[in-house]
């Protein structure tokens, strides 16, 4: 338990000190570098959160991709910022005030990795079968087996958790209604759409939220073309 | 205190915040436009690394199951962290790569019409070539 | 770059090893971690590498800027073409269920495949275009 706490802790004080380098040091090579290692310690960050596909993508995107497009741009312009005030006040006092707003909000967030949090225990969770996590040969489990919500323990509304009543008037703790049409349809007893993938991210991300990977691959090819429209003309001089 | 007790569990969150107001005070602080663009890269990624942290199971592991065989017995037993959180990540984070290659090739061209990326001489520039705009506005 | 002979010959080593890790995690995203994205932009690494280290002129002798543009507008449309084929099977748009397969478990991990390969390729051709507009020779 200690470990990982001196880990986390360690962690997030190289990205804070990184992230303020990045913006205060005056060379713009030095802080295009500098932007490659804070995205390799949130990659690490990721890792250590269990987040395996996210610290892949920033790995590969952050670290690779972005570094070599800033270098890139760098060869156009000067390497060397000008020197302006050390620190622009008005700017800091904005940012002071906006982030112990923000600060004071999380306050009501529930604890980290908490199991009685919304998000475990909400309709998505049902659908996405995190009970099928849990088949063994026992048969089926139901979600309320494996976090700290029970039939007898479903919590009640009280100062620590006040969204608990509108959780329980709106799913109680049985399975949604449409679980069985799911079953009719899909041919499969154990999931909704899950096929066969063992990754759950890319079973999510290809099926469950499909017309949002669609659209964001048109967005991805849309930025292409602009970059072709924005850039065009020079290049095609020199060609 | 309750506000301090609730603070104990919820700090990590705090830390998150001040990771994305430093890339915020990046953006309207400095004048420099590769520097603003890096800013706005540190933002967004202290807002993913927010949204990932509120689908963290605690003692879970990475969503990928091990191994399903026909009858869809696992061998990984055990809470999960929410794959939901992670999915949406996923996209922003590609998306968030291809809007800062968009705004790099606006820099570019500034740098090609103007001669600088600092904001204050492209400013003055402006105001030097179009002094009557300048009056009307 | 490439009268340096330990770039060139690194490179020359690196980039083949690249360019099947991006295929491989492409294709295995469904079993590990991994998917269309990450693959694409490891893909894209592979073919950026070389064009650094060789010159644009080598680059585009490889990889066209036809081949690039086109790819990219393919990629979108084999996403949608999956979705429309599910239509023409009778299901919904994107409803990978129908699609002709042992049973519905296969009949999605052939859809999600597809579409996987799809945003692969839009990603990886998406990102070597960014690299190609935006960096300029050293000597021009």
């Amino acid at each position: 338990m200690f470990n990982t706490l001196l880990v986390d802790i360690s962690l997030l004080t190289l990205v804070v000190v990184v992230a303020i380098a990045v913006v205060e040091v005056r060379n713009l090579l030095s802080a295009i570098m500098l932007s490659g290692i804070y995205s390799l310690l949130m990659a690490l960050i990721w890792q250590n959160m269990n987040a395996v596909d996210v610290a892949f993508t920033e790995a590969a995107v952050g670290a690779g991709i972005s570094t070599v497009l800033l270098l890139g741009t760098l060869l156009h312009t000067e390497r060397l910022t000008k020197i302006g005030s050390r620190v622009n006040w008005g700017a800091l006092l904005v940012v002071v005030v906006t982030g112990s707003f923000l600060i004071y909000g999380t306050l009501d967030m529930p604890d980290l990795g908490d199991p009685s949090a919304p998000i475990h225990n909400g309709r998505v969770v049902q659908q996405l079968g995190q009970r099928v996590g849990k088949i063994d040969h026992e048969g089926v489990h139901m979600p309320w087996q494996f976090n700290s919500m029970t039939e007898e323990s479903v919590p009640h509304p009280d100062e620590e958790h006040p969204w608990a009543e509108y959780f329980a008037e709106e799913y109680g703790t049985q399975l949604p209604a449409h679980e069985p049409a799911a079953e009719r349809v899909h041919g499969h007893p154990l999931d909704d759409f899950m096929g066969h993938s063992p990754n759950t991210v890319t079973s999510l991300l290809a099926a469950y939220r499909g017309y949002d990977t669609m659209y964001e691959t048109a967005v991805i090819f849309t930025a292409g073309m602009s970059l072709v429209l924005l850039l065009r003309r020079r290049s095609e001089v020199r060609a | 205190m309750s506000f301090l007790g609730s603070f104990a569990g919820t700090y990590n969150y705090a830390i998150y915040i001040v990771l994305m107001m430093v890339g915020f005070y990046g953006v309207i602080a400095k004048k420099n436009l590769i520097k603003q663009a890096l800013g706005l890269g540190l933002f967004a990624t202290g807002i993913f690394l927010y949204y990932i942290s509120i689908g963290v199971y605690k003692g879970g592991t990475a969503p990928v199951w091990t191994i399903i065989d026909e009858v869809g017995v696992l061998k990984n037993p055990g809470p999960y962290d929410n794959p939901l959180s992670h999915v949406l990540i996923l996209t922003a984070i590609v998306v968030s790569v291809s809007t800062l290659a968009v705004a790099l090739a606006l820099i570019v061209n500034i740098q090609r019409a103007y001669g600088t990326i600092e904001e204050d001489e492209i400013r003055a520039i402006e105001a030097g070539e179009h002094p009557e705009e300048e009056e009307v506005a | 770059m490439k009268e340096q002979v330990v770039l060139r010959v690194i490179t020359k080593l690196l980039v083949p090893c690249m360019l099947i890790l991006g295929g491989y995690v492409i294709t295995h995203g469904e079993l590990g971690p991994g998917g269309g994205f990450q693959g694409g932009v490891i893909l894209a690494a592979g073919f950026i590498l070389y064009g650094i280290v060789f010159g644009k002129r080598d680059l585009h002798r490889v990889l066209p800027r036809r081949a690039t543009d086109a790819g990219a507008a393919l990629g979108v449309m084999i996403y949608a073409g999956t979705g429309l084929w599910c239509v023409l099977r009778g299901g919904r748009f994107l409803d990978y269920a129908v699609l002709p397969a042992v049973d519905t478990g296969a009949a999605e991990a052939l859809g999600m495949t597809l579409v996987e390969y799809g945003v692969g390729l839009t990603v990886c051709t998406v990102m070597i275009t960014i690299y190609d507009m935006i960096s300029e020779e050293a000597d021009a």
